[in-house]
């Protein structure tokens, strides 16, 4: 059996979202490194669009720390503004987004924001970037996010990027005509959202429902049809370490 | 300085002092990760000219630098942190603390600040979104309103526009004249030239106008456009410039480990900055053979077209 680390495994689930053929719209980090790796096995036509304005549908040919690096822009199928890229998600052009933070809630929130540390002291985040605009406007939102009890809280601080509310129909109220959250993809399982809250659909080999209950901070429902997350193969892990050749961001 | 001048050539110090003034809404940072205009920032840090309300959608530590520097009463972003590893440290102390100065900030989305700027630049006071509805961003901020679209009916937000007094904007190639050809992704330079008053343009290579008509496709900012145009070459190091170098990520982790602490953060200012006369001693700072690393080692030149008649 190989050996992964906790990240590994999540940029394995990530990957296994992207259909073939699909539009992405693909964050750094963990995202960046699940869209490489769909497009390098199952999902060869998946075509990946970035916010600073570029498309394309093969990996860069180096390894990248930000979207912006010459690599990305090489070979790429088009680069433009933020505007025409954030035109193809606001027109619908777009299956799915990812997004990570350091708090989500039952419903999707995602907080990128602002923490409240009690006694009226808070941490002030970087705040939303694209995130917000994925979150309102692609047709599924992936939520890619270390499991701990502090950042799985039953309601975020501050909604930087909008999930599906707290009732049904809370994003139609908003304005909000598409989207939402599909799954929430964390350290110890896969979260999915039927009827909009948040259901572990997938645990991670080696772990426990009592452990994800221990590091969730809303009351934990599961799916009747809870299954393992697949381990990433030795060519899933060939695959991200070529593109994290130093573990910047999975180990 | 006449829009039409065939001359906008001046040293960086020259045209900051001209063109930044205390109270400016300053944008930068318009091409994201990319041509973040460091040469410029760190000249106006150098100046000491503040407090400026900064405009920006990630634009990074260049941001980072000039709170920590407390030259920033405000900041309207998307986004200030350090894309290689998160966190703006002065950043998180200025809001958090108050140190070494208050700072207001108004949050947006990196969309919802694109379109401030484009209706700033055709003269309209706001834009139409759906992009953030639902989110806090734009709970009781002065930059959203939502409001019911008398076509459609539909919920959406009227996004107030910006005009900032100066943008920034760094580019491969200008002229003399200011007309400025970039190529890579371009985030919201277009808008943040068209939207701002005046605009200082730093370029890689100053090159005769001939450059430029060779190839007018490529030309992302008009000379129209340009108050002033300052030759700076790695003007936009650490951050990477497509066809000239790559991102020195280095550089982005060691001042993520040092401004983690306040006093070391001023320590860097100096370093780097205070006490760095200028671009060029900011340069020779760096081992020649880090700047090597990153240069272009896998050319991609592309294919000229045909412009003639």
């Amino acid at each position: 059996m190989s050996h992964y680390t906790p990240a590994e495994i999540m940029v394995a689930a990530a990957a296994r979202q992207i259909k073939d053929g699909e539009v992405v719209f693909v964050g750094m980090r963990l995202p960046l490194l699940a869209f490489n790796l769909a497009t390098a096995t199952h999902a060869p036509r998946a075509l990946g669009l970035f916010e600073n304005g570029v498309l394309r549908d093969r990996p860069a040919a180096a390894p990248i720390i930000t979207m912006g690096d010459a690599p990305n822009q090489t070979h790429a199928l088009k680069v433009c503004g933020l505007e025409e890229v954030m035109s193809m998600l606001s027109r619908g052009l777009v299956d799915l987004g990812f997004i990570g933070g350091a708090q989500v809630d039952q419903w999707g929130h995602v907080n990128t924001h602002r923490v409240e540390l009690g006694g009226g002291r808070f941490r002030r985040l970087p705040g939303s970037g694209g995130g917000a605009d994925i979150a309102c406007l692609a047709g599924r939102l992936l939520i890619v996010m270390k499991h701990e009890r502090r950042r799985l809280v039953p309601q975020v601080d501050f909604i930087t990027s909008p999930g599906w509310g707290p009732r049904p129909g809370w994003r139609q109220e908003q304005g909000l005509t598409q989207g939402g959250p599909a799954a929430l993809i964390t350290s110890l399982g896969v979260f999915t959202f039927p009827q909009g809250r948040a259901t572990l659909s997938s645990l991670h080999p080696g772990v426990s429902l009592e452990q994800v209950a221990a590091e969730t901070g809303w009351e934990l429902a599961v799916s009747p049809a809870l299954q393992p997350t697949p381990e990433p193969t030795a060519q899933e892990l060939e695959i991200i370490r070529r593109f994290d050749p130093q573990g910047f961001w999975t180990r | 300085m006449d829009k039409t001048s065939r001359n906008k050539v001046m040293s960086l110090p020259e045209a900051v002092a001209e063109l930044v003034r205390p109270g400016d809404k300053v944008a930068v940072g318009c091409g994201l990760e990319g041509f973040i205009p460091f040469a410029a920032s760190h000249e106006i840090i150098r100046q000491g000219i503040g407090p400026l309300t900064l405009i920006a959608p990630i634009s990074n530590i260049c941001l980072d630098q000039i709170i920590a520097a407390g030259l920033a009463q405000g900041v309207i972003a998307a986004w200030v942190g350090n894309v290689s590893t998160g966190v703006g440290y002065a950043f998180r102390r200025a809001v958090e603390e108050g140190r070494p100065r208050p700072l207001t900030v108004f949050n947006h989305s990196n969309f919802s600040l694109t379109l401030a700027l484009e209706a700033g630049s055709r003269g309209l006071p706001m834009a139409v979104s759906r992009t953030p509805l639902g989110s806090d961003i734009i709970r009781d901020s002065p930059h959203f309103q939502p409001f019911t679209c008398p076509h459609s009916g539909q919920r959406l937000l009227a996004v107030k526009a910006l005009n900032p007094e100066v943008a920034l904007i760094h580019v491969q190639l200008a002229d003399a004249a200011g007309n400025g050809q970039g190529w890579g992704a371009s985030g919201f330079t277009r808008q943040a030239a068209l939207a701002a008053r005046r605009v200082l343009l730093t370029c890689e290579e100053l090159v005769d106008s001939e450059v430029i008509r060779a190839d007018p496709d490529r030309t992302l900012v008009p000379g129209l456009l340009v108050d002033a145009v300052c030759p700076a070459p790695w003007g936009a190091h650490p951050s990477s410039v497509q066809g000239y170098y790559n991102l020195d990520n280095d550089f982005f982790v060691d001042y993520s480990r040092r401004s983690k602490d306040p006093e070391e953060a001023q320590a860097w200012l100096k370093e780097w900055i205070l006490e760095t006369p200028d671009r060029r001693a900011y340069l020779a700072k760096l081992d020649p053979a880090r700047l090597a690393r990153l240069e272009v080692s896998h050319p991609a030149p592309s294919s000229p077209v045909e412009y003639g008649w």
